[in-house]
């Protein structure tokens, strides 16, 4: 494969694509394919080629609205269509080139104002299961470049340049991680993906796969000229068979297209990817255990240093980067680092994938730039509170992370902004809370993941947070005096002083920022026994207490 | 001394031992296939007994107690064969957030058992998953793996009593 090649292959995925004069892309992520978009896309191709119109009807992976779906879109008008069923096809093919279908609508609003893609560039757009369509949008032609023009100090000056730091949630600048692991000498060095995204509420890494696979491997292969890695390993979960399915055919393709293999590109790299299936363990997140995993064994993180850098997988260098990561590198590539690091804030560069859900009226996968405030994303992207509730909090970070209030709404989003609120940016889930979501309840709810979750290996950790479970327990049903308030604030600290990984280190976030903002709810659950959600079920005893009622 | 003297043979004359078997020769027999095989035993047996983690473990010269604790550390596996029928209500945060805890409680009384439980007469598994990723659309329960999103508790309650009249 040289220039010349990739293009032409470009070039006849565009010529194919300029002989129909419509087409109809039909999302098939998993949550429309769950509402048989499988068959929309049959019945529309039937429809079209019954009515004698050249339109090609394309299978793409997830295009952000997901409470619209299932969803279609009909190029070059981009004209959207909402809630479609198999009934609707004839009206669909009967409008192209024509008025749109108007009640297939779907009400998106301000959805798409001030949305960003990079990461997302494609989605919608292409068949992520067909390789040549990747390419005709620019897809390789980093690689190729970084191949043939650059040497892998370069590219890594241009990753650090641009700015890029870790997706997952940790924020750790990519360049230094690559800069380290590079300057690490060893024969054999390995490139892990983590996309195992066990953040509960958060589906970034799953639609990414799901859509445009090719951009994870190409980020990968990249990564892996810079650092000197010839094998690389996906860390996917098995709960997302879609996702799954997808990589492995696009693997497949890349080796058949000559980007992975030997003497990838008629130089002297070689580099290979293999899928791992993760199997439940949130803890697997952690770099040390996700190691861990892959080696077969028990997922249980160990102490660092040595890093994964210096000592990873059997023991060799190790770069570990999230999905979300490795699918920005192609495009600071292909634009440079400059073009990177003017979005977004002073130490926060690019944009962030953001899966907005719960009580909003637009849920989806949306792409933002850094720096803008949670207001525009809650009220103008997602159209607010549903159900004419009243917004209470945004929660992000997963069960590493922490629930904001109103006040906080105009925050500018940053990985330090976020931190210094008490929340953190996690891998991108945005779950929007009303008013009749018991902030105990939730802080409750985190500590049982945790709880469940936690690995066993330190103490902090495994007796912490079931000690934290039950003082929430006992807070919920009324049962909680003053005194196991501070008792929990006080374990709140241990637990996030002296645990040995992430999991445990931030188990106490959820408590701790709702404590912060909701204190007035812990109170009235302990001193009034009342719930201001009224969600809780207090216990006979309680009800009693409250009444002025004594038991002796 | 090698800890098994060679490979054990195939458990029985059940075809979906060479699957299991074809996935360990894929990676060479090497020990850190062992989840990797495991995954397949699930997928082909639809849980992992005694047996079949011992024949894992023998094959691919892995400790026993070390298979056995893999298989309990990781919630995808299951020791326990599944009903004719499974229900799995997520309780990610989203749906969390959009009452899937109401969903589980209510399927626990239509059921009459826990979830992670199999009814006596072993026609449904009612289990509960972390997140599957469709938070969009939340609550999200799994029919027999099909994804079912904004599940109502009469959807639910319809559903199980197809199954469990059947």
């Amino acid at each position: 494969m040289n220039v010349e090649e990739l293009q032409q292959i470009a070039g006849s995925a565009q010529e194919e694509r300029e002989k129909f004069d419509y087409e109809v892309n039909v999302c098939m992520g998993t949550s429309c394919l769950s509402q048989h978009s499988d068959k929309i896309r049959d019945a529309i191709a039937k429809e079209a080629s019954a009515c004698g119109k050249s339109c090609h009807v394309r299978r793409t992976g997830c295009m952000g609205p997901c409470a619209a779906g299932p969803m279609v879109m009909i190029e070059p008008a981009e004209t959207r269509y909402g809630h479609v069923r198999e009934e609707d096809a004839k009206d669909i093919v009967a409008a192209l080139g024509g008025e749109p279908v108007a009640r297939l609508d779907p009400q998106l609003g301000s959805y798409f104002e001030g949305q960003n893609f990079v990461v997302l560039e494609n989605v919608g757009h292409i068949d992520p299961e067909k390789i040549d369509e990747y390419i005709a949008r620019g897809g390789y032609e980093a690689l190729l470049k970084v191949l043939t023009e650059m040497s892998p100090g370069s590219v890594i000056e241009q990753i650090s340049k641009s700015g890029l730091r870790g997706r997952g949630g940790g924020g750790y600048p990519t360049g230094l991680k690559w800069d380290t692991v590079a300057k690490v000498k060893g024969a054999q060095k390995y490139v892990i993906c983590n996309g195992d995204e066990v953040d509960p509420g958060a589906f970034m890494d799953r639609s990414v796969l799901e859509s445009d696979p090719q951009r994870v491997i190409e980020g990968m292969a990249i990564a892996a000229y810079a650092i000197g890695a010839n094998k690389g390993y996906v860390y996917v979960r098995a709960e997302y068979p879609l996702a799954v399915q997808r990589l492995t055919v696009a693997l497949r393709e890349a080796r058949r297209r000559g980007f992975l293999g030997n003497a990838i590109c008629e130089t002297t790299f070689n580099f290979d990817i293999d899928v791992r299936l993760g199997a439940g363990a949130f803890v697997c997140g952690e770099e040390t255990a996700l190691i861990a995993s892959i080696e077969g064994k028990r997922g249980m993180p160990r102490p660092r240093p040595p890093y994964p850098a210096v000592s990873g997988l059997w023991g060799d260098p190790t770069l570990i980067n999230n999905v979300e990561t490795f699918a920005n590198v192609a495009p600071i590539i292909r634009h440079g680092g400059e073009w990177f690091a003017s979005m977004g804030t002073a130490r926060s560069k690019g944009t962030k994938v953001f899966a907005l859900t719960g009580k909003i009226q637009r849920t989806g996968l949306v792409e933002i730039p850094m720096g803008m405030t949670l207001r525009q994303i809650i009220f103008g992207i997602g159209g607010g509170v549903a159900d004419g509730r009243k917004f209470k909090a945004v929660q992000t970070g997963g069960p590493s992370g922490g629930c904001m209030p109103e006040e906080h709404l105009d925050l500018s989003i940053s990985y330090d902004a976020l931190i210094s609120a008490g929340s953190m940016m996690g891998s991108g889930g945005m779950i929007v809370m009303d008013d009749t979501s018991c902030m105990v309840s939730v802080a409750r709810f985190f500590m049982e993941f945790c709880m469940t979750e936690s690995c066993g290996k330190c103490v902090p950790c495994r007796a912490g947070t079931v000690q934290m479970f039950e003082l929430l327990t006992k807070i919920t049903k009324g049962e909680a005096t003053h005194r196991d308030l501070d008792r929990l604030t006080e374990l709140c600290e241990v637990v996030g002083a002296t645990s040995l990984c992430g999991l445990g280190q931030t188990a106490p976030n959820p408590v701790l920022s709702t404590l912060r903002y909701f204190k007035h709810e812990y109170l009235a659950h302990i001193e009034e026994k009342r719930c201001p959600a009224g969600v809780c079920e207090f216990s006979a005893t309680a009800a009693d207490t409250r009444r002025g009622e004594v038991h002796v | 001394m090698p800890l098994y003297a060679e490979r054990p043979p195939l458990p029985s004359e059940d075809k979906r031992w060479r699957i299991v078997n074809g996935t360990m020769r894929k990676h060479g027999y090497s020990r850190n296939a062992l989840i990797e095989t495991l995954h397949t035993v699930q997928s082909s047996f639809g849980f992992l007994d005694e047996p079949s983690i011992r024949f894992v473990a023998q094959s691919l010269r892995v400790p026993l107690s070390q298979a056995y604790g893999v298989v309990t550390f990781y919630h995808f596996f299951s020791l326990k064969p599944p009903g004719r029928h499974t229900c799995t209500i997520c309780t990610g945060t989203a749906c969390y957030i959009k009452g899937s805890e109401k969903l589980v409680a209510e399927a626990e009384k239509f059921l009459h058992v826990r979830a992670g439980e199999t009814t006596p007469d072993g026609g449904v598994s009612l289990g509960t998953v972390r997140c599957v990723g469709d938070c969009g659309r939340a609550p999200v329960v799994l029919f027999d793996g099909e994804l079912s999103a904004q599940m109502k508790g009469p959807q639910l309650a319809a559903q199980l009593e197809r199954w469990t009249t059947q």
